[in-house]
């Protein structure tokens, strides 16, 4: 195969420190330049680690053991932490879940937006603010220079939001980590958000790993999924294959249990237990069949 | 037309406010009081003059205008002692100040930050430091170093490091976990350039405010520890010096005991409602 991916994640083990609970099994996942792949599953499930594991800011309690982050071909975890800091930094971004936690508050937006420009693309300044005025207009905020000159708390949530994936765009990453981008937003801004976000993936061309657990959003999204639990995936596949026909019972069980707007008065469906006790035997198996090749 | 302002967000000032003008004016007339000292005082504050004692201030029966704040009970003039002990109060509080919350933050700030086995460390020696009597362990150590200026400084530097450590650790903590540290990290920066770009200016108005306390407080210590005659020579002068000896001849001589008081009073408070002030103003996460 000539078309390589872009990400290539390849049997990827993360676990707690110390007692060595697994928190990651054997994860594959592969994203094709340009294009957005989804990361669903429920509240612990790891969507969110698996992010953090390519971005190198795990939590210090938790411990990579085993597997491959590729970007564009070169492993990361083969690399010194200072390379693979700079590696990083220059080929992705992040655009987080709280937009009022990830601007610093005690510092205006516009060194927020071009940090990333001067510090690791060693622009001038004069430079990366032509730059961060062109994107903020990009990410349709009228009055770029009042925004660059303003702080983080005299701007809304939707705002702030808009200014995150501003700067995540800054550098021309080749792939952005999405990280529940629209959770702690309004629904109405929500709908806004996510079409901006689809416009700046699309004309920009860059990877994405959309992390949501809102099957919904996967479907207006992103091209391709991978459905997690108990940090193992279960299931990916191209979208149109996913939604026409899930494989896995468990992924079944979780369209089944999204809400329909066509539908606002059924009741909603919780994942059946025998599906879930299904899927923790299967993540059960996985671990003795590891622990038998030991 | 008149032009319509639809978000005012960024408009809010915040006003200077009553108490930063008012504390802010006494410490500068005390400033300036210490500074000048020399020109200002009539007097030389140590020359006794045994005949001309207790003479009360100014407006009171029997005042001399030469001595308008009187003078205590071995003639030393009360207004010249008030300015150089002034002197001596503010340097205690510059210096000693600054370099308790210079020591305190920084260990506090990568205590905070760092976490892991520099946070054990550190930790454990506030818990520790913090097990001992605080007044006891600055009289124990000027028995030891001796009696002095430097000895005052450094008795309050030791003491009070860890009310920085431990403050300026919690809130490093807590902003370490914010999203925008993570996402500094993500675009490169070293984890020392984190500490210093990102943390410190969110710590930095807890650090201003507490600074100014730690002034007040130095102002307190250095008092106490006159009035228990472990400060500088007993002939300096020093508001806790002349507290102590004012106590004394209160009956006699009143002046001589409210006047270091009422100065001492003014200038903690100052200290304090100026740190308060101060934040209120440029911490732009408080609205």
């Amino acid at each position: 195969m000539t078309d390589r991916p872009f990400l290539d994640i390849e049997h990827l083990t993360a676990r707690l420190k110390g007692s060595g609970t697994p928190l990651l099994r054997s994860v594959d996942l592969a994203v094709p330049a340009g294009s957005v792949h989804g990361l669903v599953g429920e509240s612990g499930a790891g969507k969110s680690m698996i992010g953090k594991a390519i971005l190198g800011i795990l939590p210090r309690s938790v411990e990579v053991a085993t597997g491959a982050i590729r970007l564009d071909g070169t492993d990361l975890q083969s690399l010194p932490s200072a390379e693979r800091r700079t590696r990083v930094g220059a080929l992705t971004a992040l655009i987080p879940q709280d937009p009022l936690t990830a601007l610093n508050p005690s510092r205006r937006i516009g060194p927020q937006i071009t940090d990333r420009l001067v510090d690791i693309l060693r622009w001038d300044r004069a430079r990366a603010t032509d730059r961060a005025r062109q994107l903020l207009d990009e990410v349709q905020l009228p009055d770029p220079d009042r925004i660059l000159r303003s702080y983080p708390h005299e701007l809304s949530g939707g705002q702030r939001q808009r200014i995150l994936i501003a700067a995540a765009f800054a550098a021309e990453p080749r792939l952005i980590i999405a990280d529940e981008p629209t959770t702690a937003l309004d629904v109405t801004v929500q709908k806004q958000i996510l079409r901006l976000i689809r416009e700046m993936q699309e004309r920009h061309g860059t990877a994405m790993l959309f992390v949501t657990h809102d099957l919904g959003v996967v479907s207006k999204v992103c091209q391709s999924l991978s459905v997690l639990y108990a940090g193992k995936i279960v299931e990916s596949a191209r979208v149109e294959d996913f939604f026409r026909a899930p494989a896995h019972a468990y992924s079944r069980a979780l369209l089944a249990a999204s809400p329909r707007y066509t539908d606002p008065d059924g009741s909603l469906m919780p994942v059946p237990e025998e599906v879930m006790q299904a899927v923790r035997a299967e993540v059960a198996a996985f671990d003795e069949g590891r622990a038998a090749n030991v | 037309m008149a032009e319509v302002t639809t978000d005012a967000r960024g408009l809010v000032k915040r006003r200077l406010g009553l108490r930063l003008w008012l504390s802010g004016g006494w410490l500068l007339i005390l400033t300036l009081a210490a500074v000048f000292a020399p020109l200002l005082s009539p007097h030389d504050p140590l020359s006794q003059d045994l005949l001309g004692g207790r003479i009360p201030p100014m407006f009171f029966h029997g005042a001399d205008p030469a001595y308008p704040l009187g003078t205590d009970s071995l003639g030393r003039d009360v207004l010249a002692r008030l300015l150089y002990g002034g002197r001596i109060a503010l340097i205690v509080a510059l210096v000693a100040g600054l370099a308790t919350c210079v020591i305190g933050s920084t260990l506090g700030l990568i205590a905070g930050y760092f976490r892991g086995w520099p946070d054990m460390v550190i930790s454990r020696l506030i818990d520790i430091w913090m097990a001992f009597p605080p007044v006891l362990f600055a009289i124990l150590l000027i028995a030891v170093i001796g009696p002095g200026l430097t000895s005052i400084i450094l008795a309050i530097v030791v003491i009070d490091w860890t009310r920085f450590a431990r403050v300026v650790r919690a809130e490093a903590m807590a902003q370490g976990a914010m999203d925008y540290v993570a996402s500094a990290q993500v675009a490169g920066r070293t984890r020392v350039g984190t500490m210093l770009a990102e943390i410190l200016p969110n710590v930095l108005p807890t650090v201003i405010a507490l600074l100014t306390l730690e002034m007040g407080i130095a102002v307190i210590v250095e008092a106490i520890l006159s009035f228990v005659n472990l400060s500088i020579s007993t002939d300096d002068p020093t508001w806790g010096g002349m507290i102590s000896e004012g106590r004394t001849s209160v009956y006699q001589a009143w002046w001589v005991l409210v006047f270091p008081l009422v100065c001492l009073f003014l200038t903690v408070l100052s200290f304090s409602q100026l740190g308060e002030g101060l934040k209120d103003r440029f911490d732009p996460v408080l609205r």
